[in-house]
């Protein structure tokens, strides 16, 4: 011990205890450390984080920072989640064409698994909601009627009744939901993607959010039925208001037109 | 009547009914009077007849409607066979009306034609008032007629919103609840009122049952007998006519009753009843089924009245929301301002015809119609009134105008929040700097004839284009009109120099009648010397 205290002062001591330091902080790390995370940061999943990575900063950093950390022009991806990529990516919106008051739904420019890849990179960040499988979203014995009670209540105020789509402030919008992927709809509800709130499992349960799903299907894609004949938009009073005006009206004013100018002249004689 | 007949050879049975009714009824002495009746012949004195008819459909549908429709809010569960609502929650008017929709033979087209025929009633009787306003066919002795034209329309809307409320779907439920509010901001006695017409707190229990009497029963009643006295009025005037060779302010050309008006009458009846139902087969109204029933936690964007009440909706979407609180009361200018404009946007134009008779000082009758080019200034008030109203009806869609077009629903609530003032004004002064124009043109086509578009070359070389020269009628068409001097007042004094009493009013009245009437308000007519005069020499043009 003499000799380590005579030492105590040597100029190298501070660096040999900060080596000592971490030494033991490794090894105790790696000593209790959950095995098989350890062994699987060397594999498919760190690929694609690799992966994920310079797709990241080709396409995203930009705006979101090198690190997903954020900037003035976007929002910090920390903790945003793999579901989050997946909604975002998926469904064209990002990479954004422009700034604006909310980036619009527009052509898919990655393959599924390149937004695959991104959303291991964006997950690798921060701890968020993981892209859900399909037997969460899948809406097979779901409950419609239940699912469109959750609608009205939950969704309505800006999608419309049926999901058509309504208007926000300031040039913001609810999209229509019309035909989309019941897995888009489930991680939107998840995540709340740009203007939307997000509905998280402890405020709305997979159960509930499989009900919205199936009662969407039922109302608002290619195989709904329209039992009173053309939609004309799902909007209410305002478009029908103007087909009134334009083909109600309109075809009614053509015939008075058409009956005055046949009236009983003698046109020949 | 059959005297010439052999007495053994019995009378053909048509003419033997009508003889029994003869003696019972008095109907040839009626049929002689009125069976010659003119009509004038002109497609824009049919769009009362759209009106008439729709009426009569939405009357016939409704009583089919009413034989299935059960006016209660009892709760029920629904088990039809509309697969989205069922196990769902519901008073038994929305069930009633699920039942009409998918389990009623005929029941959802019934509907829709009513629905359909509702809004073309008054889409037609709006455009009916116009008509009738812009050719000035309610000046003396139309203008009581005109005021029933104008109750009609605004029972009609009522009509219209109380029968829309009776699903007691979300949407209407929403519409409701619209209205109650509304009610709610009346100072001092709103409350009294919410509670006296819901029989207590929102939504209560007998809206709908009231709501039901009120659209099958007494507005329709009221309505019916209004339009019975609307017939009978222009029965008693006669019809207005344009002017044209023939025609006077003391006759009528066209048509008889009977046969022609008649058969073209009730041929018309037959086209608007299958417009109406072609429209309610291919396009679906009001679908209840996808916008389920009425809860007070619920609301959907979207959520607009008919598009008669759409202006309505329009001033209560672009107003402020300004409260004042004093002494632990609220006034919601917000909502109380809007329900005051609501009835004035309306009496705007119904207090009009009094307006013009007061300027023009004029009691005699009038059953020439007017073309809206020669009363600029009122073509210029309709045209102005009915831009306030469509600025209005973009308010109540703001949110359909933002994301149909890309804007901001901001940006849309100030643009109409400042062209509810700006607008009208600036459709007043091009309408009327229009109707000028054309005065000027008629003018030009009186005196020089209508350019033919012909070039021709004279032999010096000049190039002239031909003007075909109107025949006598057309020239008639076109200057049959009268024009007003401006009222004058008189000089302040009188000739010993002591000053003559002039009303206020009468200034107002002077002051109002030369921007009606006054120089460069209207173009002069041309005269028979002016017409002379460049049509006697050799002047060419």
């Amino acid at each position: 011990m003499k000799k380590l205290s005579a030492r105590r002062r040597h100029p190298l001591a501070a660096v040999v205890v900060l080596l000592l330091a971490l030494a033991a902080t490794g090894g105790l790390y790696a000593a209790f450390a959950p095995a098989g995370k350890a062994q699987a940061d060397e594999t498919a999943q760190s690929l694609a984080i690799d992966e994920g990575k310079k797709l990241y900063s080709v396409g995203c950093a930009s705006c979101h920072g090198t690190g997903g950390q954020g900037t003035s022009d976007g929002p910090s991806l920390v903790g945003v989640g793999a579901a989050a990529v997946d909604f975002q990516v998926g469904t064209g919106r990002m990479p954004a064409q422009q700034p604006g008051a909310q980036v619009p739904k527009k052509k898919v420019i990655y393959s599924q698994s390149e937004i695959d890849q991104l959303a291991a990179y964006v997950a690798s960040l921060g701890a968020g909601p993981s892209v859900p499988n399909e037997s969460q979203y899948n809406p097979s014995g779901a409950d419609i009627a239940k699912g469109g009670e959750l609608f009205r209540t939950n969704c309505a105020q800006c999608h419309n009744f049926t999901g058509e789509g309504g208007a926000l402030t300031n040039g913001k919008f609810a999209p229509s939901l019309e035909d989309v992927d019941p897995k888009h709809i489930y991680e939107a509800m998840q995540t709340g993607p740009q203007n939307m709130p997000s509905f998280p499992d402890t405020t709305m349960p997979q159960k509930q959010k499989q009900d919205i799903i199936a009662y969407l299907h039922a109302v608002n894609s290619d195989q709904s039925a329209s039992p009173g004949g053309l939609k004309l938009g799902g909007l209410g009073p305002v478009s029908e208001g103007l087909f009134g005006w334009i083909f109600g009206l309109g075809a009614l004013i053509a015939v008075a037109i058409w009956v005055a100018a046949h009236t009983a002249k003698a046109k020949k004689s | 009547m059959s005297t010439t007949t052999d007495a053994r050879r019995e009378a053909p049975a048509g003419e033997r009914i009508a003889d029994w009714a003869d003696g019972r009824l008095g109907i040839y002495s009626l049929a002689k009077a009125n069976m010659r009746k003119i009509f004038p012949d002109h497609w824009s004195f049919m769009l009362g007849e759209i009106c008439m008819y729709s009426f009569i459909i939405i009357i016939l549908t409704g009583v089919y409607l009413t034989l299935f429709f059960h006016p209660s809010m009892n709760e029920v569960v629904y088990d039809g066979s509309y697969v989205p609502l069922q196990g769902m929650h519901m008073s038994e008017a929305f069930n009633s009306t699920m039942h009409i929709s998918f389990d009623v033979r005929g029941g959802l087209l019934i509907r829709q034609i009513h629905h359909w025929a509702a809004l073309v009633f008054l889409a037609g009787m709006f455009v009916h008032m116009m008509r009738v306003f812009f050719t000035g066919a309610f000046r003396k002795p139309r203008e009581v007629n005109w005021l029933f034209g104008f109750l009609l329309f605004v029972l009609g809307m009522f009509t219209g919103f109380t029968g829309y409320s009776l699903p007691d779907d979300l949407l209407s439920g929403t519409g409701v609840r619209f209205m109650e509010g509304a009610i709610l901001s009346v100072p001092v006695v709103g409350t009294y009122l919410s509670f006296f017409l819901f029989g207590g707190e929102f939504p209560g229990g007998d809206f709908v049952a009231r709501f039901y009497s009120v659209h099958i029963l007494l507005l329709p009643g009221i309505m019916l007998g209004l339009m019975v006295a609307h017939l009978i009025l222009v029965f008693y005037h006669k019809h207005t006519q344009f002017a044209g060779p023939g025609r006077t302010n003391k006759n009528v050309v066209g048509m008889p009753l009977l046969p022609v008006y008649m058969a073209k009458a009730g041929g018309f009846f037959f086209l608007v009843f299958g417009v109406i139902a072609v429209i309610a087969a291919i396009a679906s109204i009001n679908p209840i089924w996808a916008i389920g029933p009425y809860r007070p936690d619920q609301v959907s964007t979207g959520a607009q009245p008919d598009w008669y009440m759409g202006f309505s909706e329009g001033l209560i979407r672009v107003m402020p929301g300004w409260e004042i609180n004093l002494w632990g009361h609220t006034l919601v200018l917000g909502v109380f301002i809007p329900l005051i404009i609501f009835p004035s946007v309306l009496a705007a134009i119904a207090v009009y015809p009094f307006i013009e008779s007061w300027v023009t000082g004029d009691k005699r009758e009038h059953h020439i119609a007017d073309r809206p080019r020669n009363a600029p200034t009122r073509t210029a008030f309709g045209v102005a009134w009915i831009t306030w109203y469509m600025v209005l009806l973009i308010g109540g869609g703001n949110d359909l105008w933002a994301t149909h077009f890309h804007l901001s629903i901001n940006v849309i609530t100030w643009f109409v929040r400042i062209a509810f003032f700006v607008a009208p004004v600036l459709a007043f002064i091009a309408t009327k700097r229009i109707c000028l124009g054309l005065q000027r043109r008629d003018a030009e086509k009186v005196l020089h004839g209508r350019e033919s578009g012909i070039i021709k070359r004279l032999p010096h070389g000049e190039f002239i284009e031909i003007h075909e020269p109107l025949d006598a009628g057309a020239r008639y068409k076109l200057t049959a009109h009268e024009q007003y001097k401006p009222a004058e007042i008189g000089p302040e004094v009188d000739e010993n120099g002591v000053a003559r009493k002039v009303s206020r009013t009468q200034k107002l009245r002077a002051k109002l009648s030369k921007g009606y009437y006054g120089e460069g308000n209207q173009i002069p007519k041309p005269t028979a010397e002016e017409y002379e005069e460049i049509t006697s020499g050799h002047g060419h043009h």
